[in-house]
């Protein structure tokens, strides 16, 4: 009731309120190099997406309203076929505090070939192989700014479950995800209050984050199990989870040292990974504007149990090349080596520019070598493409 | 009570530099028969520095017009909202509008005199706030032909300085001087300024690359009077002499005494930024 009333007094401000409209809106065409693993999967994919945004604020800027919502079809995968509200989130800001209530994404980390720290937001795995797209996450979170830096407290109510590729989708196992069945250690299930907090603080030309979370693990195991026709799938199984991370980077003259260590208790079990590494940049190449970085990043996965872990003892190299011209073009070139097996690697490029103040291509590729049955990354050994995106914005 | 505080640490800031302004004036008479170039130059410098303090806050509305060889023109628009601080270089905050792909994106600058500017940029599509490597100073600005470096506040600390001649610029009696960056990853070798005698702004500035050849040549038109002491350009015209290429720095709206404070310019809040 209460919150009724102070919505009804905020109504007036809100009708008044200018609504700020923008967002952008693609078409991809995905091709893959070779056959498909299983006879139902295509070569080529066409797919599609709406991601608009609104905003406002008002009582002098100190509150605001943010909506940005996500809508894709896919030619091929009904699953990929998905609607999120990335956030819908109403910001309350002090002074020196805010709280902010409803969906929304929070980023935590330094490094670029792995995000071990970032935590809060569920991994909208059907988006992209790169895990960098998340689902929106209900929060209240209460944040501080001071001098001796910016602390956040987090209470999640509400856990979003990972989606996954259907069987006409590429990027999957051999067996469905029965992602209707999913099981809890939680009683609570999703309901289950997660909660997190986490202080950030620049220290000179250091950046340094420590960070704490326990609640449901974002990233599901699974249990095989079979239907009443004896037809076998795979129960995702989300354990509670304790998780103590650290994120560093450093500017130390051309070099930028970024480091992320964590630490998980689960299933009374704990496990530690870390991912490390530098950027080197070398600014006007040959005399041109041109900006070249140099990328490496050490990859640690103390786990033995691969299901989960992609990283275990892996080195990515890369390369950004930022053109810095009126187009905003830039090129990352990258190649993960796995260190156990010398056959499994993965290479990616990453390219895109303006075509003009609406428009924007991108070209994504990704190679998967892999001929080791029990690493992950075996399932995606016939997924090799590429994909050109025309985007608009607004 | 913030904005109250705030404005009784101006009036303390004008009066101080009123005294401060006074004894530069009458040490400048003292000592004007036997000064060297370089104590010239500086003394410059810092009158310069000395006429543009006290302005407190303020938040402008931008347009940059970026224009190649064949005359072809693309608009990029900003906000800039900027603090002065006494004992430090200035805080800026820089909100991009166009083009739409960057929408959203916010850049975070505390300028300081000797050691490299903290920055930082809030990325909308990842929610992250990165911190940025400011010795890259020397690259371009959003593609335009203004550097990093452009962009950062004037601090005296930066340059040795060096009174060349005085010089008539568009009917304004002006000193003519060169500007050498102490700071090895600065783009230029030098920099050759044109401040007018009468009200010391800075109307013409010559670039010159790491090789000593000319690169840009910087003319400031439309000079507007704020809060009754401080002059800005309403345009600034950054011409590239090696590739032909110019951008247009155009103010369409500048306010003063706007109520920023320091938590406006915190990377925590970057994310809220519109």
């Amino acid at each position: 009731m209460k919150t009724l009333i102070s919505l009804i007094a905020f109504l007036p401000t809100l009708v008044f309120a200018e609504i700020e409209y923008s967002g952008s809106a693609g078409v991809e065409q995905r091709y893959y190099f070779q056959d498909a693993l299983y006879p139902v999967q295509e070569r080529s994919n066409l797919s599609v997406y709406f991601a608009p945004e609104l905003f406002t604020s008002f009582n002098n800027g100190n509150d605001s309203i943010l909506f940005k919502g996500f809508y894709r079809f896919d030619q091929q995968d009904e699953e990929r076929t998905h609607a999120d509200i990335r956030e819908f989130v109403w910001t309350h800001s002090g002074e020196e505090w805010e709280v902010k209530t409803g969906i929304s994404k929070v980023f935590w980390g330094q490094t670029e070939s792995l995000h071990l720290v970032d935590i809060i937001n569920q991994t909208d795995a059907v988006e992209a192989i790169d895990g960098e797209d998340k689902l929106g996450q209900p929060m209240v979170a209460f944040s501080l700014f001071k001098d001796w830096g910016d602390t956040t407290v987090f209470v999640l109510p509400y856990f979003r479950e990972r989606i996954f590729s259907g069987s006409d989708g590429r990027f999957r196992a051999t067996l469905p995800v029965d992602t209707d069945n999913p099981i809890f250690e939680s009683d609570d299930e999703e309901k289950n209050i997660d909660w997190a907090i986490r202080w950030q603080h620049t220290l000179g030309d250091w950046e340094v984050g420590l960070s704490y979370f326990d609640g449901t693990s974002r990233e599901p195991d699974f249990v095989l199990t079979a239907n009443e026709f004896l037809e076998p799938s795979l129960r995702p199984f989300y354990p509670q989870i304790q998780q103590a991370g650290i994120d560093v980077l450093a500017l130390l003259g051309d070099w930028t040292v970024k480091f992320e260590g964590i630490q998980r208790k689960v299933m009374e079990q704990d496990f530690t990974a870390f991912v490390g590494g530098f950027e080197y940049s070398f600014v006007g190449l040959f005399d041109t504007v041109y900006d070249v970085n140099w990328l490496m990043e050490y990859q640690y996965d103390d786990r033995e149990d691969l299901t989960n872990a992609f990283a275990q003892n892996d080195l990515m190299v890369g390369s950004r090349l930022v053109f810095n011209d009126v187009d905003g073009t830039e090129i990352l070139l990258g190649l993960v080596q796995d260190l156990d097996y010398s056959n499994v690697r993965t290479g990616f490029i990453e390219a895109s520019s303006r075509i003009n103040d609406h428009w924007k291509w991108r070209v994504d590729a990704w190679l998967f070598s892999s001929d080791e049955p029990s690493e992950p990354s075996y399932l995606l050994r016939r997924d090799d493409y590429v994909q050109l995106s025309i985007e608009y914005y607004f | 009570m913030l904005n109250k505080s705030l404005l009784m640490n101006k009036c303390i800031i004008s009066s101080l530099s009123k005294v401060v302004l006074v004894f530069t004036l009458m040490t400048s008479s003292l000592y004007s028969y036997a000064q060297s170039a370089e104590d010239k130059g500086l003394a410059i410098a810092k009158e310069r520095k000395l006429r543009d303090m006290g302005w407190g806050d303020s938040t402008g509305n931008l347009s940059m017009i970026l224009r190649n060889a064949q005359g072809e023109e693309v608009e990029r628009k900003i906000r800039l909202k900027s603090l002065e601080m006494v004992d430090d270089g200035d805080k800026g905050l820089t909100i991009f509008d166009q083009p739409l792909d960057v929408k959203g994106t916010a850049f975070l600058s505390f300028s300081h005199a000797l050691k490299p500017d903290d920055q930082w940029m809030f990325l909308p599509k990842l929610s992250k706030v990165k911190r940025i490597r400011s010795r890259n100073k020397s690259g371009p600005f959003m593609g335009s032909e203004f550097a990093f470096e452009d962009m950062s506040s004037f601090e005296i600390e930066k340059y040795n300085f060096k009174h060349l001649r005085d010089e008539t610029f568009e009917g304004q009696a002006s000193f003519v001087s060169e500007q050498v960056p102490i700071d090895k990853d600065s783009g230029y070798s030098k920099q050759i300024t044109w401040v007018d005698k009468k009200h010391y702004r800075v109307l013409k500035v010559e670039f010159y690359d790491r090789k000593g050849s000319l690169l840009k040549e910087l003319i400031n038109y439309e000079f507007t009077l704020y809060l009754h002491k401080f002059w800005r350009p309403m345009r600034i015209e950054m011409f590239n002499e090696q590739n032909g290429k110019s951008t247009d720095l155009v103010t369409h709206e500048l306010s003063f005494n706007t109520g920023l404070t320091d938590s406006d310019f915190n990377k925590g809040t970057l994310k809220n930024v519109r």
